[in-house]
């Protein structure tokens, strides 16, 4: 009986605490930089796409909602299309946690409703942004010892020139 | 005044009467869910209109649009009859309530107490007849559990009130107000007000004594298989019979339309309001008894205690005119 009064004094003592509701449309809720929403594919700072189509991150999908296919052009890699649907994506964030060239990214954004579930398959024309994302000076094929046009093997940031093993010189 | 006069200021109250108090328990939905928001951290409905209050409007005009189901397995006529009753009883009752000495149906009945207990007392018609009628195991447990609970709390409710009359010397309602001109009987007759509000809380199938309604245990008790503006009449007569409950005991405990500074129709809809908002608190906070603890609760605790408060005020007023 006394609980009941004790119970009924603290229900009445919440109508002057905060209420913990966020008027979503209203008031935009923080979202922190690695929140994990919307899957960007980024370029490098020369505005190259990142993506090397090497497939890990169809791989590491637990949902399989991510296809690509390769292609190749000037020594480079490609998607030839990457292909993401996001009706089934459950944005764990593997996919970029398992991209070598951190092309990959999920970016805080949950706003994709659709009223139609065809549109929620995002193609790399969707996917793809101008920016860097996260890391803004990382280029792959700029640290990577792949030769490429333009670019021959040893001339890779912080990389030696690779050892001449016929020569005796050290 | 002319006879011409009375008549005219007798239909006034009534159509006024009706109006107000259908808005209020149309608005009532509203206010119990805004409260009910609050007192759970949270907003409540507050999309619609300034602060909500449309969500009214918008509730009313989806019963209207739904689907009005008569189960083929109910027996047609009193289904319909049920929700019908729970809404002519309560608005009957609340009839005689006087809120002040102009505004008020038949204030000055002269059995008026009776007739609000006799009025009570067939509400529950409504919800056994609409369980009943269902032809549904939950709706009919539901019914069962509300006959049960009459059964334990009519009893008491009545009894409760029988020191008001005694202090008062009436069943006149407007005569017990106006005999709390210096005292409220909330002082004398704290025992009858405490079970009378009890009483009126399981007279209204409101939290925690909402048994037949039950939701955790028969889905939605014994309006289960109701729907639309039908299933809207249980919930307009559940309001309007708070406010009744409310207004009830502001006349017989709190001394009416009585106080300070305030015209007295203000003072009245001030006390009622605070009741009906502990009505709602109640919803926030109590969870529901099971229904033969709320039996021996009603039947040990709260009826010797009623007969005791009998005693009591009965001696006393043997005993000297002190009171």
């Amino acid at each position: 009986m006394l609980s009941s009064l004790v119970t009924l004094w603290y229900t009445f003592l919440h109508l002057f605490q905060r209420n913990v509701t966020v008027s979503y449309p209203d008031e935009m809720p923080y979202l922190a930089p690695r929140y994990r929403g919307r899957i960007v594919l980024t370029r490098d700072p020369d505005g190259e796409e990142r993506c090397v189509s090497c497939y890990l991150c169809a791989v590491a999908c637990p949902v399989d909602c991510i296809s690509l296919q390769k292609t190749e052009a000037e020594g480079r890699w490609y998607p030839e299309f990457f292909r993401i649907n996001f009706s089934r994506c459950i944005f764990c964030g593997f996919c970029e946690e398992a991209c070598p060239t951190y092309a990959i990214q999920l970016t805080p954004d949950f706003e994709m409703s659709e009223y139609d579930r065809q549109n929620l398959v995002y193609e790399k024309e969707h996917l793809l942004i101008s920016g860097t994302g996260k890391y803004p000076d990382y280029n792959f094929y700029r640290v990577s010892g792949l030769a490429i046009p333009g670019k021959d093997k040893g001339e890779a940031a912080r990389e030696r020139k690779p050892i001449d093993t016929r020569s005796l010189l050290p | 005044m002319t006879h011409g006069n009375e008549i005219v200021i007798g239909l006034l109250n009534v159509v006024i009467g009706l109006a107000v108090l259908m808005a209020a328990a149309g608005l009532l939905t509203w206010i119990e869910r805004r409260l009910l928001g609050f007192w759970q951290d949270r907003y409540g409905p507050n999309r619609a209109g300034p602060f909500g209050v449309l969500q009214v409007v918008a509730d009313g005009i989806k019963l209207l649009f739904k689907q009005d189901w008569i189960p083929p397995f109910a027996d047609p006529v009193i289904f319909v009859l049920a929700p019908a009753i729970s809404m002519v009883t309560v608005m009957l009752a609340i009839a005689v309530v006087p809120a002040t000495p102009m505004i008020g149906i038949i204030g000055n009945l002269n059995v008026g107490l009776l007739f609000f207990l006799a009025m009570s007392g067939l509400g529950v018609y409504s919800v056994v007849l609409a369980g009943w009628s269902s032809n549904n195991k939950f709706s009919l447990l539901g019914g069962m559990r509300a006959a049960a609970q009459m059964v334990s709390y009519e009893v008491f409710m009545g009894l409760s009130l029988v020191g008001v009359v005694m202090l008062a010397g009436s069943f006149n309602l407007t005569d017990i107000v106006h005999s709390q001109l210096h005292l409220w009987y909330v002082v004398p007759q704290f025992i009858g007000f405490v079970v009378f509000f009890l009483g009126g809380i399981a007279e209204t199938h409101r939290l925690p004594f909402d048994l037949p309604e039950g939701e955790n245990e028969l889905g939605a008790g014994f309006h289960t298989e109701y729907s639309g503006m039908k299933f809207g009449m249980f919930f307009v007569g559940e309001y309007i019979g708070i406010i009744v409950v409310s207004a009830m005991t502001t006349v017989l405990f709190l001394g009416g339309w009585y106080g300070p500074l305030l015209p007295p129709f203000l003072w009245f809809a001030i006390k009622t309001g605070f009741f009906v908002a502990f009505f709602i608190l109640l919803r926030a906070a109590l969870p529901r008894p099971r229904y033969d603890q709320f039996m021996a609760f009603g039947w040990k605790i709260l009826l010797p205690l009623t007969l005791l408060n009998i005693l009591i005020t009965g001696a006393l007023m043997l005993a000297g005119p002190a009171i």
